[in-house]
């Protein structure tokens, strides 16, 4: 799979700190007092039965919720990085997230790649839809792919910004065996460009991670 | 730290670029709105008939079809991102200016859009006759930034409520209301022969409109978009 170089260099140098991070919807407690420190080449499991909230979890540290009680910081080069300028350092794949049926698979990541200023041109655009088995397919509409295409997508989507902390919430969902493989190398390239966290009931995926959080205990 | 390189004007532009070439493809809040005017204005003009009604009349005929046709549509495009959990995708891709302004200058478009389909029609139908062009344009264009950045920020609010039903039009009538008296007194003006009157007070009052509103939405946007 080919790949930017900045993917490399833009981990280095980044540390994500969780410190005692908590959240509850109601009664129902997602996590409770959650602490860790990860680096570059660090990869984080989240596992837990249906429900226990890896998802809500992953949203905290992406920043899409805030927590009750603790927090999350992301720091780059020993400088604190305002919550406001998250989006340019993690990217997620995940069902909760979905990309415009109504665009093709290359004006999609055109569109990701111009609104996110990333500067990849059109070859390097193609060139990652070939490597997540979408060549050929670059001018139909997403509306027309099965849902293992578009999860296809999602990871070409995520590419595009080649992020230093990448979030995976049911990392193979809806894959068959190719698609498998492209998930195996993209955490393998990511543990060269910057941090991996995987939410998942998969025993096997989760064995790729050093680290596990057990969710819903 | 890494971050994209293109500048913030071309980002803006990328975001409403999809959001024409979306729209194009699905005529979400197309359909909507000029249906919606479409509808009301041919109604209006069988039942009135054309010509003999008075410039007061008219004004408020004028906006209220512009009004509420622009509020069946401009919430179109924050809802469907919400809908279609592309949102989760946009919040991960660019910051909240890009995001605001984008769908600020979509919404702008796609108002003056259907102002360019609905002013002529309205003027041939209703048999009426424009007496102050200049002051009519800057009108209608001062009107539809007001409207518009209200609009952007109120319908970001109503695609993150989890109950959206007629939320859209309970917030937008209030905060709207201000801008549309003004808009009609200086319609009114447009349209009644002998008035040569510049109308510099009420623009005035029309441009710190918009102003205050599109600033107030870039200000607040960023605490709906994000949690």
């Amino acid at each position: 799979m080919t790949g930017p170089d900045s993917t490399t260099a833009s981990g280095i140098g980044f540390v994500v700190t969780a410190s005692g991070v908590s959240k509850a919807f109601g009664r129902r407690r997602i996590c409770t007092d959650i602490s860790f420190v990860l680096r570059r080449g660090d990869r984080l499991a989240v596992v837990g039965p249906n429900g226990s909230g890896k998802t809500t979890f992953l949203k905290i540290l992406c920043g899409l919720l805030r927590p009750d009680r603790g927090t999350i910081t992301y720091h780059f080069h020993g400088t604190t990085v305002p919550r406001n300028h998250w989006h340019a350092l993690v990217g997620l794949v995940a069902p909760d997230l979905a990309l415009y049926d109504e665009l093709t698979a290359l004006e999609n990541i055109r569109f990701l790649n111009d609104v996110g200023g990333w500067g990849k041109t059109g070859g390097q655009l193609r060139s990652l839809l070939g490597d997540v088995g979408l060549a050929g397919r670059e001018h139909d509409l997403l509306s027309t792919f099965s849902s293992g295409m578009k999860q296809r997508l999602k990871y070409a989507a995520v590419l595009v910004k080649a992020p230093p902390l990448l979030l995976l919430d049911e990392p193979t969902a809806n894959f068959d065996d190719s698609g498998a493989a492209i998930f195996h190398e993209v955490i393998q390239r990511q543990r060269a460009a910057g941090i991996c966290i995987l939410a998942t009931n998969n025993k096997q995926e989760a064995e790729l991670a050093e680290r596990h959080i057990v969710m819903g205990e | 730290m890494p971050s994209g390189t293109s500048s913030w004007a071309s980002k803006v532009l990328a975001l409403l670029a999809k959001d024409l070439r979306a729209e194009f493809r699905t005529r979400y809040a197309l359909s909507a709105v000029f249906l919606f005017a479409l509808t009301t204005l041919a109604a209006v003009s069988v039942s009135l008939g054309a010509g003999g009604l008075p410039a007061a009349y008219l004004a408020v005929l004028f906006w209220v079809i512009l009004f509420f046709s622009a509020l069946s549509g401009l919430a179109q495009s924050f809802i469907k991102e919400a809908e279609t959990k592309t949102a989760v995708t946009l919040q991960l891709a660019t910051s909240e200016d890009v995001v605001y302004f984008g769908k600020w200058g979509f919404n702008l478009l796609l108002l003056l859009g259907l102002e360019v389909f609905l002013v002529p029609l309205f003027l041939v139908l209703l048999n009426v006759e424009v007496y102050q062009w200049w002051l009519f344009v800057t009108v209608i264009f001062l009107g539809s930034a007001g409207l518009v950045s209200s609009t952007t920020l109120i319908a970001s609010v109503v695609a993150v409520a989890g109950v959206r039903g007629a939320l859209f039009s309970v917030l937008s009538l209030p905060v709207l209301l201000p801008l549309l008296v003004p808009l009609v007194q200086v319609t009114e003006k447009c349209l009644t022969p002998g008035v040569m009157t510049p109308g510099t007070a009420e623009l005035r009052i029309l441009a710190a409109y918009a102003g205050i509103a599109l600033t107030g939405g870039w200000l607040l946007f960023p605490f709906v978009w994000r949690e």
